[in-house]
């Protein structure tokens, strides 16, 4: 079930370009819960009619309320609206919105997340906890955030960087390419990103017939699947909808030349 | 405050209250089903139908404006058939008038769905003249009179008992004109407005945000439009009229029911507050007791223009 309430922002921290929040959010958590991958649409003041989607980077049913951290760059401005209140203020949150990754907390995967894709993946990580590789990348070294946290909760954390300002000199559809060569016992592909990079992780994927899930982004309005417009094309010719149907796909499902 | 009677009656349909949600933002009501029970309300205008299924237009099909939004979604439904076999016995779990928003390529498509749709059993048809998303028909039979009128008595003769509700489009020079057309037809009812044609673009990429180029306007942006053609229309016509166009709270509901709606769509609102609608509801019920009015349907027409 989704609710939609005032959520007390109660951490607040610049990491990289980007910003880190905590979210007390009463019983959000508990109610609305599906898998790691889910997003929350959140009001950006009086100004502006539509809310911004924003993945759950991690959440967790806590006592007296459930806690959810957002990751999120300044894009334009709604998210300067978000970025721009403090500690002790109050958010108002629609959620949980969507469904997330459908995995196994016994299962072992492959995690990829690109830019600001990198922070629901945590989410992952941390659901399945401890037998996951992660792949983060980036256009460069400040790009690559959250690593000591990934690096807490995975086996082990490969990094790739356009400029090769840290890890390899590349994008991390090499580096998925590479781990699935070597090893052969992922149970899946899980990947949030820009379009390009998910759509070249998905045929690296496919090549070794790995499932592959992948989290896709779209300009959105009502954020619970009653206003049609965040479509996202579909391999059969239809159109869903990612706040309702995704924002997690099976990457065989997405039309990757749309 | 003395309670107000809310109950209005839009040609010959009962509704427990004025407020009605707006077809295109409302799906088919499971989504905002999960906040509140769809009793609360008077009617549910569904996502609009056609014939067959269609997906729509390609995304992006939102773009954010000053107190508005523009959408170009294009119809995605999943045709008229579906709705009633799927979608039908879902709302009719609700104590709420359901009114079926529907949309042809040509008159006799209009008919097809009317037959289908009165045989179902929906309390309303509202024949969607003016959706300026689509390529064929839409706006074409808004914008001029006579195609107007042929598509309204198709819809009429094939519709039996069941009220016939034209939607009027805002994109057109004379706004009376065409609800006299739909009115001498045989409409039971008008709604307005529909979107607003209009653009944005994005200056960095000099493209439109839209995939489309252009989409619908609404939002309270919208309001004062909505006002001022309700107002319009309602000294041109007898029939009632369901007004839509920016509403956000009590205040703007008691505006187009003043200029002459006797019952009013909540739409856009919606997104940013799933209980928008009724929110609206109780604002305009505060305003009427405010007033003194034994019933909400005493503020329809009653502005006083200079």
């Amino acid at each position: 079930m989704k609710v939609e309430r005032k959520c007390r922002i109660v951490e607040k921290t610049q990491v990289g370009d980007a910003i880190y929040m905590v979210l007390e959010a009463g019983d959000m958590v508990r109610t609305g819960f599906k898998a790691p991958g889910q997003f929350v649409h959140i009001k950006c003041g009086e100004g502006l009619l539509l809310r911004r989607p924003i993945s759950v980077c991690t959440c967790g049913m806590a006592d007296p309320e459930d806690l959810i951290s957002i990751v999120f760059e300044v894009r334009g401005e709604g998210t300067q609206w978000i970025a721009a209140r403090q500690v002790g203020d109050e958010l108002d949150v629609l959620g949980l919105a969507g469904n997330g990754f459908d995995i196994r907390p016994d299962g072992r995967y492959l995690l990829v997340g690109g830019g600001i894709g990198i922070p629901p993946m945590l989410g992952c990580a941390q659901f399945v906890g401890g037998k996951c590789t992660a792949v983060l990348g980036g256009r460069s070294a400040e790009k690559i955030i959250l690593k000591d946290l990934f690096e807490d909760v995975c086996d082990k954390v490969l990094v790739a960087t356009d400029d090769g300002s840290m890890g390899h000199h590349g994008f991390v559809d090499a580096l998925v390419r590479q781990e699935l060569e070597q090893d052969k016992n992922y149970d899946g592909v899980l990947a949030c990103g820009p379009k390009p990079m998910l759509r070249n992780v998905a045929k690296v994927a496919q090549e070794f017939g790995v499932p592959c899930l992948v989290s896709m982004e779209e300009r959105m309005g009502c954020g619970v699947g009653a206003c049609l417009v965040c479509a996202c094309d579909m391999a059969d010719g239809s159109r869903k909808h990612v706040c309702k149907n995704g924002p997690v796909f099976d990457a065989g499902e997405v039309d990757w030349n749309a | 405050m003395p309670e107000v009677n809310m109950s209005v009656n839009l040609a010959g349909m009962t509704m427990k209250n004025p407020i009605v949600v707006a077809s295109g933002t409302f799906g088919f009501g499971r989504e905002y089903g999960e906040f509140f029970d769809l009793s609360e309300l008077g009617g549910i205008c569904a996502k609009g139908l056609t014939l067959h299924r269609r997906e729509g237009n390609p995304a992006p099909r939102i773009a954010e404006t000053p107190m508005g939004i523009l959408n170009s979604v294009g119809l995605q439904n999943p045709g008229v058939d579906a709705f009633i076999e799927e979608e039908l016995p879902f709302l009719r779990q609700y104590d709420v008038k359901v009114i079926a928003n529907i949309s042809g390529n040509t008159p006799e498509e209009y008919g097809i769905m009317c037959e289908k749709l009165a045989g179902a059993g929906v309390d309303m048809i509202e024949v969607n003249i003016s959706c300026p998303n689509v390529k064929a028909g839409g706006l074409a039979y808004g914008t001029r009179p006579e195609l107007a009128a042929e598509v309204t008595k198709m819809a009429k003769s094939h519709a039996g008992n069941v009220p016939v509700m034209v939607k009027l489009s805002p994109n057109v020079t004379d706004v009376t004109e065409i609800a006299r057309a739909v009115e001498d037809a045989g409409a039971d009812a008008l709604s307005l407005i529909n979107t607003l044609r209009g653009m944005r673009i994005d200056i960095n990429t000099d493209r439109p945000v839209l995939k489309m180029n252009t989409g619908g306007l609404s939002g309270p942006a919208v309001l004062p439009v909505a006002v001022r053609m309700v107002w319009e229309v309602a000294n041109a016509v007898k029939i009632p009229i369901l007004g839509m166009g920016g509403v956000a709270k009590g205040e703007d509901a008691a505006q187009l029911m003043l200029a002459g709606a006797t019952a009013v769509a909540v739409g856009t609102s919606l997104f940013a507050d799933p209980y928008a609608a009724i929110k609206v509801r109780d604002g305009l019920e505060a305003i009427a007791a405010c007033k003194g009015l034994a019933n909400v349907s005493d503020l329809t027409g009653g502005v006083k223009p200079w």
